[in-house]
């Protein structure tokens, strides 16, 4: 049952990222990335990583693809500027570059080994180890953190807010 | 090792203000919003308070191993609390006067000071990153507050995107010393790099993306490009921000890793810091000769100023790092007080930041002028002021680890540096101005900064016995 949702759900993965790239339009590639996004989920909850999981689907099925969904509403990806000679371009840098990905994949792969998910790997992913960490050696750098992003929020209101 | 609050508390204290700041905002009218500054004053003056308070207190690690609570963060605070105060005061005027009605100003100081106790206090990698994170970001919509000027705007996002550039170095660093030794934790770190037989080369090579990083931020030699531009542009309160406080906190927490972290790679750091201190000193005042814009000259100066921070640096011992804390603090006397007077004579929009227009002002502002020329006398290391002594204990810690070279050199830098600042005097006193002095507007609050400002100059310039004795605690690590 475990292998089979396995072999389901990155087969899922794989597919709808190959969709990804091949699909025209773009609103249906941002689509095809949610399903990829979702079953990659899936895989993180099989390995005892619940925490990750929901946050693959919350932030990036959820926030990253609506601002995805911005960009392809705001720039028309339809238009001359993104249809041929600068694609063609990119895609000779991108072969080469996605063959040196895969060769290093397949050399580090099989260097974590099979028990690469083992439980201790998996614990860190868990809610509660996170929760543990995050609300007693991580404490002041999750707190301080909140001051960070305030002086972002405020710094942004100020730049928007033009005076008179 | 817990939880410990009193050890935050002044930091705990600038954020609540600086969050009963933001609150209040909307509802105040918008002509007296710079007058919120007192809220952010009185926000300073209880952080103050509370590190009086815990001066004499327990010792040791707070809030599980993140921060250090100890003098020479308390040192460092205090110094950062003094130089906010007397700019959140004097923004005040300045922002009325340039019609910057948005104290929004206000609370980002605040944050910003938050951000630079945090840094002089951290004990592990994480915290000085968010440190600097938080003054950096709130330092970057500072220096753009003059929103209709392009010279602001163009300060805002040159500062803006280096800074996030050095910051990657930084970080960059931090990953590698963090995969050379498995931690981020500076006493866990300084402990396995001891336990190291010999030095892998991504330890080396991650010390040395630090190094850059801190250097940005400090603005040292040849990490320095972006100071003039980025000073000249930002409203002034702010140029003496990043030049004093701002850089303080750079250096202290850079400090606070080469004394704690990497004492044991000091033959290392040591040669790096030596190019980067005699390029500093000697560009910083060759550059700052050629300046008619007192912004841009004050910019340089301060170049060459973190070149003599960097001689006590290079020095490696007790008597360096208490002679870099004394400087840090009699240069904030002295540079705040010089910015403070630059503000007041520029006037309205900035209009008179040439050097020329300081012409004949001697005479038809005796006071400011006097004021004026201590700060340029101290700054420019004459005896009987702050920057004598200052420059004295330096080179002297150098000259005690035996390196005359790096001493003469700062010597002769500092020598050359003498001509551009009795320049500003020289117009001052000697030169006609070209047409009618306009009135300078000196609001009482300007006038107490200075005053403290010219006693602190003189005072550490006369006697620097008690402020060296609580530098000399402070870097008992």
């Amino acid at each position: 049952m475990e292998e089979l949702v396995f072999y389901l759900c990155a087969a899922v993965a794989i597919v709808a990222a190959l969709t990804v790239i091949v699909q025209r339009s773009a609103v249906y590639s941002a689509l095809a990335l949610i399903a990829c996004f979702c079953s990659v989920a899936i895989l993180f909850f099989q390995l005892g990583a619940e925490f990750i999981a929901a946050i693959q689907v919350i932030v990036y099925a959820g926030a990253i693809m609506v601002l995805f969904l911005f960009v392809v509403m705001l720039i028309d990806p339809e238009s001359d500027a993104f249809a041929s000679n600068r694609l063609k371009k990119l895609t000779i840098t991108a072969v080469p570059l996605a063959a040196i990905l895969g060769l290093l994949l397949l050399w580090a792969v099989p260097a974590v080994g099979p028990n690469g998910s083992d439980s201790s790997h998996a614990a860190t992913g868990g809610i509660e180890p996170l929760a543990r960490s995050l609300f007693s050696d991580y404490l002041l750098p999750f707190e301080v953190t909140s001051i960070l992003i305030l002086v972002a929020v405020l710094g942004a209101m100020v730049l928007a807010k033009r005076t008179d | 090792m817990d939880i410990n609050y009193t050890a935050l508390l002044p930091e705990i204290i600038l954020s609540v203000a600086g969050i009963v700041l933001m609150l209040l905002i909307p509802f105040v009218p918008k002509e007296s919003q710079p007058k919120l500054g007192y809220v952010g004053l009185v926000g300073i003056l209880l952080a103050f308070c509370a590190l009086v308070l815990q001066w004499e207190g327990e010792r040791g690690l707070a809030f599980f191993d993140m921060v250090f609570q100890d003098n020479f963060a308390n040192f460092s605070k205090l110094l950062f609390l003094l130089s906010v105060g007397a700019i959140t005061a004097t923004s005040m005027h300045y922002l009325e006067q340039d019609r910057l009605l948005k104290a929004e100003y206000f609370c980002l100081l605040l944050f910003s000071t938050v951000g630079m106790c945090l840094m002089a206090a951290s004990a592990d990698l994480i915290m000085t990153f968010l440190g600097i994170e938080i003054l950096s970001i709130s330092t970057y919509v500072l220096a753009g507050y003059r929103s209709s000027e392009m010279k602001s705007t163009e300060s805002a996002l040159k500062y803006f995107i280096l800074g996030a550039f050095s910051t990657a170095f930084l970080l960059y660093g931090v990953a590698f010393v963090y995969g050379a030794t498995g931690t981020t934790k500076y006493l866990q770190i300084s402990r396995a790099i001891s336990d190291m037989d010999s030095y892998p080369v991504f330890l080396l090579l991650g010390v040395g993306f630090m190094i850059v990083g801190f250097g940005f931020k400090a603005a040292f030699v040849p990490f320095h490009v972006w100071t003039p531009d980025v000073y000249e542009g930002a409203p002034i309160p702010i140029t003496a921000h990043l030049a004093v406080a701002s850089k303080a906190a750079a250096v202290v927490a850079f400090l606070r890793i080469l004394f704690q972290v990497v004492p044991d790679l000091s033959l290392q750091w040591q040669q790096l810091l030596w190019i980067s201190a005699v390029l500093t000193m000697l560009i910083g005042n060759i550059a700052a000769l050629t300046q008619s814009n007192i912004k841009r000259m004050l910019a340089y100066s301060s170049i060459a100023h973190a070149g003599y921070l960097l001689v006590g640096l290079t020095a490696n011992s007790t008597m360096g790092a208490q002679g870099v804390l004394f400087y840090l603090m009699a240069y904030a006397f002295m540079n705040l007080g010089a910015f403070t007077v630059v503000q007041l004579v520029a006037r309205r929009g900035e209009a008179n930041v040439e050097i020329k227009d300081y012409a004949g002002l001697g005479f038809k502002y005796p006071l400011l002028s006097l004021a004026l020329s201590v700060f340029i006398v101290s700054l420019a290391g004459i005896p009987l002021t702050a920057g004598f002594t200052g420059k004295l204990f330096l080179f002297s810690a150098a000259i005690q680890q035996g390196m005359y070279w790096l001493v003469v050199i700062a010597v002769v830098a500092s020598a050359i540096g003498i001509y551009y600042y009795i320049r500003v005097l020289v117009f001052m006193y000697m030169r006609e101005p070209e047409g009618e002095i306009e009135s300078v507007g000196i609001p009482g609050v300007a006038r107490i900064v200075i005053l403290i400002m010219v006693l602190g100059t003189l005072y550490l310039g006369i006697l620097p016995g008690s402020v060296l004795k609580m530098a000399s605690e402070a870097v008992n690590f």
